[in-house]
């Protein structure tokens, strides 16, 4: 991990990641950017935890991890006069194809997600805390652990925080890179020592979380946004975006644009806008499609997206999610089953296999999609693909099933002829880019 | 109370209470496969699918809580729409091998596909082959592709059996069940998971391929085995025994059955059966016919008695013998004027005997066992000598009862144990005391003056202290603790702690009918000698019932040289056995070829008949002694069925229970510790601890050839501590001889942190140690 010397520019509008230079994430440069301000004050003023949870409320940050969950509300459920340990569990198993934002936080940026767990501890009442960071990036996990260090050297952490009586514990854990331990019960196990198998809800993670206990999962920025709103108030939080998509977002470009890369936006902003922070379409090849959010979530095509803005609620207008943030970009020259038997064979290789429609589901759609690629699809198969992927939705334990089963759904639906022109001709419709 | 509806149908269920089990109650069928009433909800076969109105999507039955005003629809378009999908999945990759597959006909999977499944499939891909696993001799996986990854056996090892033998490894369709890397299963519960397998991928390893389930008849009975009396389902084919199976009865077996129970049938069709009485004359065995062999035994015995007098007579009944066999037994020896007549064969102190109440039982009934909030056992190999009850005190160890253990060794009962006393056999009896005294002082009430000036250690304080919370309080006396030296003081003592604390005190009883075959009488009743007496004063004629003197007995080789010195030794057994020491061996039927019943340690009288024909010439016991009786021209051998001979002995379950008395009136003396070293010969003394390893118990269970392959059927070793081997200079490993009363026998030693210093713990009820002279008391221990 060389940091880079020069500024990191995750765009004009970002706040998480302004005065990002790769080698600045220390303690002393965290606090020299106003870092600790907003938990230091909180200590020393007794900030009831309530009203940390409204001001939450009122930023209408929602969930970065995916889901897009109101973080305020979420908080919320908490139980508040529970006798024992309560837990916060930072969600850094990141695996999601496309997304690689939470890397650039933990390793840029790592004492804004511990601020963020520890307010959020506060507001919970919470006393200790996890940060699980996926197996893939080991060298993020020991800055983590430096960073975590340090915050204990200072105080910021451990028992009796500065003085006060809020004492919150706050330990690293690496998966192994498992992408189901994303899941947020499977990830609970994971910490717990077992095989990352997502539980079945309820009973829910505020009632019955690791350990048994009542605990709250938020994703890494979600965390970080926090530490800000935390500092700068929800209402500015909520000024950087749009009514019910508070602040900014930090969404990972990559594809076929010309500087892939991760660019903190305004909720709200064009994907146009976004495509040019990234250079635009990589040899001003035309946009075909885009994934906005993610691998699992469904696929646009181009043109839908150039009129689409970077929100939740746009891009769920527009027929897909805003997810975690990735958006992959493809262009003409992409073929849609081969980029359809990328994503199958993901989620085949990654399902837990705890439960029947994603264990046996997956198996299938990927071997479908691979005869098809391969020259040997029928005709029916597409009516079969649609009617094995509405058997996964909606029927699994965890959202893996939906996940593996929306890109399978969409690509046929937008590009059903591309599929058949496979099937028809046992070869590509468009040239192979190089 | 909360107000559903399902299908319609208006019902209120408890909160909590999950629509599954809400629909259960109301008689509606939703399918399943990974649910089971007994198991932990994993939700993850997906076949429960139901629709819930206002639910975006179906949910599971199984998991899913009532709510006030919930209406389910279990056989909407989208629930059963939900259903067939997930069948279709579960299809998919299933073999659909039914007509090669041991399940077929009794199959969850094949049954619910009728309903369910497409009769032609939309899968073209390839199927997923999945690798055949090792279990050992009991449990068949060869087929494991034709699992649906329910994982039934995984959460019945980890919450019934107590450990986790099973599990998943891999991910996604590469997910399979395996046994620990390269372990079998070695769960004395492990047929049960057999029975929970919704699909062909675990079976019956000695039943495979022997019959198909439609070809077999079913019919009901009760183990012989444990003290447990669990209801079996027998399936017969023809007149041979194809296999056992639980019958689901809450209050005693739930629908678990050990393997014990279940495979010990095999023994019923082996080699080792008795087909015709046999006499040994002039050193030779002759096969003979019945009237030449009753003949004999009448004569035979008529001249004993008349020769030496009746007391020159003594009777030895299995435990396991039915109650009707031990009550004719019974009655003959006394119709002969004696009253030597024993069936606690593994006892060796009988000084409580004056002095008790009545018949030792459960005190409680078996069901009270899973609603009991203090527990101490005291010495009992709890887990193979009572394996259903061991998993009732896992359950509600579980959710919080204390368990606390009084033994010789640290046994791992695969319980949640709170507080332990482990001590050496001399030293059990004051540890009781201890605990008596710690007892006493934490009630605030004085401690029997016999055990004054006993300073009670932590532990026994920890046991103590544990009685004065928790209302529903039981003392249970295991078997080690019946079979021990000092039992009646331990019993005593037991005693005082049960009035102190308030406890109920209870027995565990050894044997299918060990409580029956007291009711019956045979005990002595009139001063007559009881087992150990019959055999340090040896008799000249013993009728034997079912037991085996190498085996059964306290002093084996006591009993041996008492039946082979007695002028004449009669042996009632379905097996060919005794052939050194008998002179008669009478065929009698096992338990499933004749009409019975046994009392099980809860004082339940549960009656069984006949389910095949008796092997060879074989006759039921009790018809054997009827005729015997009238032969000898006793009275009252007139019953004509088996429910005569049962109307002799009580009347029904009130006279029954009435005889039922766990106390003794047996004064509380000091504790006495027994000198360790008493002259065995030479070498290092120890104390012996002896347990009946579980598949050597009984005359039937040693002779299942599937059983003798398991792990818990190995030759047993010298197990002590790693400083007692260290003293005979002995590695783990090496051998041991072993001397104890004038026998001796070497033996591989194991160092076992489990076993407290100066202690020998070494099997009973094997040929390996049926030459040492007991189940407990001093040895000598050498490098061999």
């Amino acid at each position: 991990m060389n940091a880079p010397s020069e500024f990191l520019d995750y765009g004009p509008d970002a706040v998480l990641m302004a005065g990002l230079t790769g080698s600045n994430w220390r303690l002393k440069d965290y606090e020299a950017r106003g870092g600790y301000e907003a938990l230091r004050r909180i200590l020393a003023e007794k900030t009831p935890p309530e009203d940390i949870i409204a001001e939450m409320k009122k930023s209408a940050l929602r969930g970065r991890g995916g889901a897009g969950f109101p973080t305020g509300l979420k908080w919320s459920f908490m139980p508040k006069n529970y006798v024992g340990d309560k837990y916060v569990v930072c969600n850094s198993d990141e695996g999601e194809p496309g997304t690689f934002k939470d890397r650039d936080i933990l390793r840029y940026n790592p004492h804004a997600v511990i601020e963020g767990m520890a307010i959020g501890a506060y507001a919970m009442r919470a006393n200790r805390g996890y940060n699980y960071i996926h197996g893939e990036i080991w060298d993020t996990y020991l800055r983590c652990e430096e960073a975590v260090e340090e915050a204990y050297a200072a105080g910021l952490l451990g028992a009796n925080i500065l003085g006060s009586d809020f004492s919150f514990h706050l330990y690293n854990h690496h998966g192994f890179g498992a992408y189901i331990c994303g899941e947020e019960t499977a990830l609970l196990e994971s910490i717990e020592g077992k095989k990352g198998q997502p539980r079945f809800k309820p009973p829910f993670p505020a009632s019955f979380g690791v350990y048994g206990k009542p605990t709250t999962i938020n994703n890494t920025e979600t965390f970080a946004a926090a530490a800000w709103i935390a500092r700068h108030g929800g209402e500015a939080f909520l000024n950087l975006g749009r009514p019910n998509n508070g602040g900014t977002k930090i969404f990972s470009v990559s594809g076929d644009v010309a500087r892939p890369g991760n660019f903190e936006v305004k909720l709200g902003t064009p994907f146009a806008t976004l495509l040019e922070m990234a250079g635009g379409m990589r040899d001003g090849r035309p946009l075909k499609a885009c994934i906005p959010g993610g691998s699992s979530m469904p696929v646009l095509p181009g043109e839908i997206m150039l009129q689409t803005d970077m929100d939740y609620d746009s891009i769920a207008k527009a027929g897909s999610m805003l997810g975690s943030g990735a958006v992959i970009v493809m262009n003409d020259t992409r073929c849609m089953v081969r980029s359809l038997l990328r994503l199958s064979y993901f989620y085949f290789e990654e399902s837990c296999g705890q439960c029947t429609p994603c264990r046996e589901g997956t198996g299938w759609l990927w071997r479908m999609v691979h005869r098809i690629e391969h020259g040997e699809g029928r005709m029916e198969d597409l009516d079969v693909l649609n009617s094995v992927s509405d058997n996964i939705i909606g029927r699994t334990i965890c959202a893996l099933g939906d996940a593996a089963a929306m890109p399978v759904k969409s690509f046929i639906k937008h590009f059903r002829d591309e599929f058949a022109y496979h099937i028809e001709h046992k070869r590509c419709l468009v040239d192979p880019y190089v | 109370m909360l107000n559903i509806e399902i299908d319609g149908k208006a019902t209120q269920v408890a909160p909590g209470t999950s629509v599954i089990e809400a629909a259960i109650a109301l008689d509606i069928y939703i399918p399943h496969f990974c649910y089971h009433k007994k198991l932990s909800i994993a939700a993850n076969c997906r076949m429960c699918l139901v629709e819930v109105e206002k639910a975006p999507k179906p949910l599971p039955a199984c998991a899913t809580p009532v709510t006030e005003g919930m209406k389910v629809h279990t056989a909407s378009p989208l629930a059963v729409g939900a259903q067939k999908g997930v069948m279709e999945f579960l299809l998919i990759n299933h073999p659909l091998d039914c007509p090669i597959c041991d399940q077929g006909g009794e199959c969850q999977l094949q049954d619910l596909a009728v309903g369910y499944g497409a009769s032609a499939s939309r899968y073209l891909e390839a199927k997923r082959v999945v690798f055949h696993k090792d279990l050992g001799p009991l449990i068949s996986a060869e087929e494991m592709t034709r699992c649906i990854q329910c994982t039934r056996c995984i959460r019945f090892s980890q919450e019934i059996g107590g450990y986790m033998e099973f599990g998943m490894i891999n991910r996604g369709e590469h997910a399979e069940i395996v046994s620990f890397v390269g372990k079998t299963i070695d769960s004395e519960l492990s047929g049960n998971t057999i029975d929970l397998c919704p699909v062909g991928a675990l079976t019956s390893k000695p039943f495979r391929f022997t019959a198909r389930t439609w070809e077999l008849s079913r019919r009901k009975s009760v183990s012989p085995h444990d003290s447990l009396g669990s209801n079996l389902v027998v399936q017969v084919k023809g007149d041979r025994v194809m296999r056992v199976l639980p019958l689901e009865n809450e209050a005693i077996n739930e629908c678990w059955i050990s393997d014990k129970d279940r495979f010990s049938y095999d023994a019923l069709n082996g080699p080792e059966r008795l087909r015709t009485p046999r006499i040994r004359q002039g050193g030779q065995w002759q096969d003979v016919d019945w009237p030449t062999a009753l003949d004999f035994v009448v004569q035979g015995l008529s001249d004993i008695v008349a020769r030496h007098g009746a007391p020159a007579l003594g009777a030895l009944v299995s435990p396991h013998a039915t109650l009707e066999e031990a009550a004719l037994a019974a009655r003959l020896v006394r119709g002969l004027g004696s009253d030597n007549i024993d069936s606690r064969l593994r006892q060796s102190d009988f000084r409580g005997d004056a002095h008790a109440a009545g018949i030792p039982w459960l005190g409680m009934p078996v069901a009270e066992v899973s609603t009991l909030e203090r527990v101490l056992v005291v010495g009992s190999f709890l887990r193979k000598d009572h394996p259903l009850v061991a998993q009732r005190l896992r359950q509600v160890a579980r959710k919080g009862t204390v368990v606390s253990m009084l033994h010789s060794v640290d046994d791992d009962w695969l319980i949640k144990v709170a507080h332990k006393s482990i001590v050496a056999p001399s030293a059990l009896v004051s540890s009781l005391a201890g605990v008596v005294v710690a007892a006493a002082a934490a009630r605030g009430v004085a401690a029997p003056a016999a055990f004054a000036g006993i300073a009670p250690t932590v532990a026994e304080k920890a046991i103590a202290e544990a009685f004065t919370e928790g209302k529903r309080a039981a003392i249970f006396l295991g078997n080690y603790a019946v079979q021990h030296a000092d039992f009646a003081q331990l019993h005593a003592a037991a005693q005082a702690l049960a009035q102190i604390t308030g406890a109920t005190l209870g027995f565990l009883t050894e044997a299918a009918n060990s409580v029956g075959a007291q009711l019956a009488g045979a005990v002595p009743q009139a001063g007559g000698m009881n087992a150990a007496a019959m055999l340090a004063e040896p008799r000249k004629a013993y009728l034997v019932l079912h037991a085996e003197a190498d085996y059964d007995f306290a002093r084996p080789q006591a009993a041996r040289a008492a039946f082979r010195n007695a002028e004449l030794t009669v042996v009632l057994t379905p097996f060919a056995q005794g052939l050194d020491d008998a002179d008669v061996l009478l065929p009698v039927s096992p338990f499933t070829e004749t009409a019975g019943s046994f009392v099980n340690c809860e004082g339940r009288l549960q009656d069984f008949h006949g389910v095949v024909k008796p092997a060879g010439d074989t006759r039921p016991g009790w018809k054997v002694l009827r005729v015997l009786g009238t032969l000898l021209k006793l009275p009252g051998f007139d019953a004509e069925a088996a429910t005569d001979v049962r109307a002799l002995v009580t009347s029904g379950a009130a006279d029954l229970m009435a005889k039922l008395d766990n106390g003794t009136r047996l004064a509380l003396s000091a504790p006495v510790a027994a000198p360790v070293d008493a002259g065995q010969g030479p070498g290092t003394p120890a104390e012996r601890v002896a347990d009946v390893p579980i598949y050597f118990a009984d005359p039937l269970v040693r002779r299942s050839r599937p059983l003798a392959l398991t792990v818990d059927s190995r030759p047993p070793t010298a197990r002590m501590h790693a400083s007692l081997l260290a003293t005979l200079g002995v590695k783990d490993g090496g051998e041991v001889r072993v001397r104890q009363g004038g026998g001796e026998a070497v033996l591989t030693a194991t160092a076992d942190a489990a076993v407290p210093p100066g202690v020998l713990r070494l099997a009973a009820a094997h040929p390996s140690t049926s030459h040492l002279d007991g189940l407990s008391g001093p040895v000598t221990l050498e490098r061999a």
